[in-house]
């Protein structure tokens, strides 16, 4: 698994429980894909939708429990 | 009666393979050479040209675009003020509240927007445009506006565009007053096409403020989505009814379907046929900018990109969309540099 987290159990895309396999699961296979064009929209520890914030040039994402992630901090695949 | 009769002949002879030859031709004549526009019977026989004629045709669209338009490709960056929660039901859109998009609503507030404006101005982009997931702007937005238009222009220096939903007339000159240099309200798509994919407003309202938008002398900027399902006779329709609203700017999206939107499960478009839009657009529009807005990374990828920007593309949103990722810019604009496209400068933008 080789999300921001060997923790997540949500995935980011989907917010629909990871397996085993994680986001390379292949239920998950479309949202991995989309993920390059797209940023995180659920909590991968919590599946809370966080606050998504987009400029051109970068990103940030919110859970209010989990924190922040941001594009320089983001590996989701 | 008699006179129908005899002007059958000439199109009953000619068989749908002659007519996609003549069309390449008619194009030549007429946009290439006289500078006319399509009808819309001829953009309807640009796209369904077959895939063997896609690179002349290509050839004519960037021809067109060459000459009356010029090498230079407009760079903008564009930015969501306000995002997710619109009580509008646009059925592509993951910033409708009427959805159960995983898209949360959440406002930006001026430093950042500033700063966005800075790092966008130093990719060379002379546009920045705000967007907010509104039906219309109401007081609260305006005052934003006002705020954020002082902020931005105090600091960098870079045209600021809006596209903030329907306006009456006073909104549309309070924009231009702040100095709103262009706004963008899309058709989305063609009239007859349209209440498939908005039911909580119509065409005729959006036509309405962008009449509005270009009598007080700000830019229009006015485009729409393909592959939303549409018929070709609708695409065509799309395309011919922006070359009768003529204006200074169309931004061509290409269906990307969100998840939980009402079109989220429908197919990407076809390369090809995106390709094939993009020529009838520039020859519907010979004289206008045409924006390769969202979808084209999903719809056309890096190969599709440039095939597009050399059929008649010569305006590009850099970076990332209002609600999904572009590509990195650095590599948009190592492409135009290849392709010896220059940057259109701010001072010739007005
Ligand atoms: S396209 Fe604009 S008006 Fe329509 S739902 Fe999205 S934000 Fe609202
Ligand atoms: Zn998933
Ligand atoms: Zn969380």
């Amino acid at each position: 698994m080789t999300l921001i987290s060997p923790d997540a159990v949500f995935c980011p895309r989907c917010g629909q429980p990871l397996g085993p396999a994680g986001i390379a699961g292949g239920e998950h296979a479309v949202c991995r894909r989309a993920l390059d064009l797209e940023p995180p929209r659920y909590c991968v520890y919590c599946r809370r939708r966080m606050i998504v914030q987009i400029t051109p040039s970068d990103w940030t994402a919110r859970c209010i429990e989990h924190g922040e992630t941001t594009e320089s901090t983001w590996a989701p695949a | 009666m008699t006179e129908q009769v005899a002007t059958q002949p000439t199109t009953a002879t000619t068989s749908p393979t002659d007519a996609a030859a003549d069309i390449l031709a008619v194009a030549r004549e007429q946009v290439l050479e006289r500078g006319e526009r399509l009808t819309y019977d001829q953009i309807l026989a640009v796209l369904q040209t077959s895939d063997e004629q896609l690179e002349e045709l290509l050839a004519i669209a960037h021809e067109v675009r060459m000459r009356y338009m010029g090498p230079d490709v407009e760079v903008e960056g564009i930015i969501s003020l306000k995002t997710g929660g619109c009580p509008e039901d646009c059925h592509f859109c993951a910033q409708s509240g009427q959805f159960t998009s995983p898209v949360r609503s959440v406002w930006l507030n001026i430093p950042e927007l500033v700063r966005a404006a800075k790092l966008t101005r130093d990719t060379g982009a002379s546009e920045f445009c705000i967007v907010a997931a509104v039906r219309g702007p109401d007081a609260k937005l305006m005052e934003q506006m006002r705020a954020a238009v002082a902020a931005i222009k105090g600091s960098v220096d870079i045209n600021v565009a809006a596209s903030l939903g329907m306006l009456d007339a006073e909104q549309a000159q309070d924009l231009a007053d702040m100095g709103i240099h262009r706004y963008n309200h899309n058709l989305e798509a063609g009239r007859t096409y349209f209440p498939n994919v908005v039911t909580t407003h119509t065409w005729d309202e959006r036509w309405e403020t962008c009449q509005l938008v270009k009598a007080t002398g700000m830019e229009l900027c006015c485009g729409g989505l393909v592959g939303m399902g549409e018929t070709i006779e609708q695409r065509a329709e799309l395309a011919d009814q922006l070359g009768e609203l003529e204006p200074h700017e169309v931004p061509l999206n290409f269906l990307n379907p969100r998840p939980g939107t009402p079109f989220g499960d429908l197919p990407v478009m076809p390369a090809n046929d995106a390709l094939r839009c993009i020529a009838a657009f520039r020859l519907a529009l010979p004289r206008t900018i045409l924006r390769y807005a969202g979808g084209r990374e999903l719809t056309l990828g890096d190969l599709g990109t440039r095939d597009g920007l050399m059929g008649g593309i010569n305006a590009v949103i850099v970076g990332n969309y209002l609600t999904t990722l572009g590509r990195d810019p650095q590599e948009d604009l190592a492409l135009l540099d290849e392709l010896k496209m220059p940057i259109k400068a701010l001072s010739d933008t007005f």
